[in-house]
């Protein structure tokens, strides 16, 4: 379990984590979007205690990391940037990471053969693929046989194989009771992967829920007509919070409107629909929605602006489109 | 929250980790050595001190043996044996003094430092560790270069007669000095490693201060010369091991001021590790 509760960082003048408040539970794995610059790698180094808050705090398994008698049992951390020395071998980094927490030594042997780098065990790690570096790194989270691991984009620079393998092996550890926290800029992997969901943009928490609610959450469901009489239904369509763009001659692509309120109206006013399909977002879509939202929510100070987001949300995915 | 009623959760497990596991200062200590010993570049510059050591002492040596002859008075009144013999040592400090940084700015350099830190978030006990060690390897490794470039050096001078015997005076106290000297450069090193974070830094001010500020400051004033010249880090360290004269502090005196331009810079590294982010 991982509890950030009121978590400021800056640097400088720069405040890169602002008041963050979030829960990360064990058992099940949970994924940690945002933009670049949101804040995520600043929370996850304050998290295993490389940074200190600027206020509010951070507990793994209810405690100060800082203070953790058997640090490598309570937390794995694979951080985004790379932390090994490149002329030592895989081996000589994890044996000696191994060492400092009484590690057995055959553990060593064991997370190698996990993240299958026996072959280049004894080889410089200087020398190895992004790939590689990736599975060293996920061998050090390990390490310890840790209660809550936390990774730091994870999937960077695997391949199809090895993507497959991590979500298996994240599910597998969140199956056995641990906590598990990854940052992705992969939303359809996070889909696939993560089972809740942490969402920041400049550093502050936007939204914290199961993928399929933050599916549902965002606003940019569209619903795809076909008409021959594309026009005249365009014309009886627009409201005030109603967007519509068209590709096609005959294809409008409505948001803000139902599936059943379009179909009704078209029978109403005899108009022939020869398509009406409701698009559901993608997560990627979903996500950009609401990075969006915190970047329009800031550019305004007042509360009223955040009720009208919505309306103008839609209407500049429209003109992005 | 939604997520605490989701049917994905699981039983906590009970005990993660090994049994027996827990951060000791002695594993640390362990661990610091696997490091030490697993890179290459490490133990190159290791080498390369003692190839100086004991390389340049002999150089020295047998040049001063083959051009006795010609040598005037003067030069050969303050000729000191023990001290022709160990004189590689003011060269091999930069190899050690750069050692000594590598070790702790090699570790920011690379990212390393994020992983020892995590594994052992107290932090400080990885300094200790990296000192002890330092000190441990460094100072054997020294310490008997220091002797290997003595009996070399005394052999190559006996050919004229000018060499000495270890149980000379002052001859241990030189060659044992020159390898605690040696030591105590690469200790500040590493605290220069540790506060500045960067390679290129922490070997420029170990030049500037090794090589740099003690010429410099002999082109002042000399009653300032003579008054902050002792102190210097590389003046203190002749005072102990090299061949003392007038200008130099006394033998204890000069180690005690060396120790404690050591102390202050570990002091500092200690605190900035820390109370920094890393």
């Amino acid at each position: 379990m991982i509890e950030v509760s009121g978590l400021t960082k800056r640097y400088g003048d720069k405040t890169a984590v602002n008041d963050l408040t979030f829960k990360v539970l064990p058992g099940i794995v949970t994924g940690f979007l945002g933009p670049n610059g949101a804040g995520k790698s600043t929370t996850m180094r304050v998290i295993a205690g490389l940074d200190e808050p600027t206020s509010g705090s951070v507990l793994v398994n209810a405690g100060d990391y800082r203070h953790a008698q058997v640090p490598m049992a309570e937390l794995g951390m694979l951080l985004e940037a790379k932390a090994v020395h490149t002329s030592r071998s895989a081996y000589n980094h994890l044996l000696a990471l191994a060492q400092t927490n009484g590690v057995p030594r055959s553990r060593v042997s064991e997370v190698i053969d996990l993240v299958g780098l026996r072959e280049v065990a004894r080889k410089r790690a200087g020398g190895f693929s992004l790939g590689m570096g990736q599975r060293l790194g996920i061998a050090s989270a390990l390490l310890g046989d840790p209660q809550t691991i936390v990774l730091d984009e994870p999937i960077n620079g695997l391949d199809p194989e090895g993507i497959l393998w991590v979500r298996n092996l994240l599910k597998g550890l969140a199956a056995e009771g641990r906590t598990v926290f990854i940052s992705s800029h992969l939303m359809s992997e996070m889909a696939l992967t993560a089972h809740h969901l942490i969402v920041v943009g400049r550093g502050e928490l936007i939204a914290d829920v199961d993928v399929e609610e933050f599916v549902a959450m965002a606003s940019t469901n569209v619903v795809v007509v076909r008409s021959p009489q594309a026009g005249e239904l365009r014309g009886l369509l627009l409201g005030p919070d109603v967007t519509i763009t068209s590709k096609e001659a005959e294809v409008l692509e409505v948001r803000g409107v139902s599936v059943e309120a379009i179909g009704d109206l078209a029978f109403d006013h005899q108009i022939r629909l020869h398509g009406l399909e409701l698009q559901q977002a993608s997560l990627e879509d979903a996500f950009m929605e609401m990075t969006r939202d915190s970047v329009e929510f800031h550019a305004h100070t007042t509360n009223d602006n955040h009720t009208e987001a919505p309306a103008r949300l839609a209407q500049t995915a429209g003109d992005r489109r | 929250m939604t997520s605490t009623l989701s049917p994905a959760r699981s039983e906590v497990k009970v005990a993660p980790g090994f049994p027996g596991m827990k951060v000791t200062q002695a594993r640390v200590i362990n661990s610091e050595f696997t490091k030490f010993r697993s890179l290459r570049s490490t133990n190159i510059t290791l080498l390369v001190s003692v190839v100086l050591t004991i390389g340049l002492g002999a150089l020295i040596s047998g040049l001063t043996a083959s051009h006795w002859a010609t040598t005037s008075a003067a030069d050969r009144a303050t000729f000191n044996a023990v001290f022709t013999s160990v004189r590689g040592v003011t060269f091999s400090q930069l190899a050690v003094g750069v050692l000594g940084v590598l070790l702790i700015s090699g570790e920011y350099a690379t990212g390393m430092i994020r992983a020892s830190l995590t594994a052992v978030p107290k932090r400080l006990p990885v300094l200790w560790a990296k000192l002890l060690v330092f000190t441990g390897v460094v100072g054997a490794v020294s310490i008997a270069s220091a002797f290997a470039a003595f009996f070399l050096g005394q052999s190559l001078l006996s050919s004229k007669h000018l060499g000495v015997s270890i149980s000379s005076p002052d001859a241990l106290r030189m060659v044992v000095g020159a390898g605690v000297y040696l030591v105590l450069v690469g200790i500040i090193g590493m605290a220069l490693g540790a506060l500045l974070r960067n390679t290129a830094a922490g070997i420029s001010s170990m030049v500037a201060l090794l090589f740099v500020i003690p010429p410099v400051l002999s082109l002042l004033p000399k009653s300032w010369s003579d008054t902050v010249g002792p102190y210097l880090p590389s003046n203190a360290g002749e005072a102990f091991w090299g061949h003392t004269t007038d200008k130099h502090l006394s033998a204890l005196a000069g180690l005690l001021v060396l120790c404690a331009w050591t102390a202050a810079a570990v002091a500092a590294a200690a605190i900035r590790l820390k109370k920094q982010d890393a």
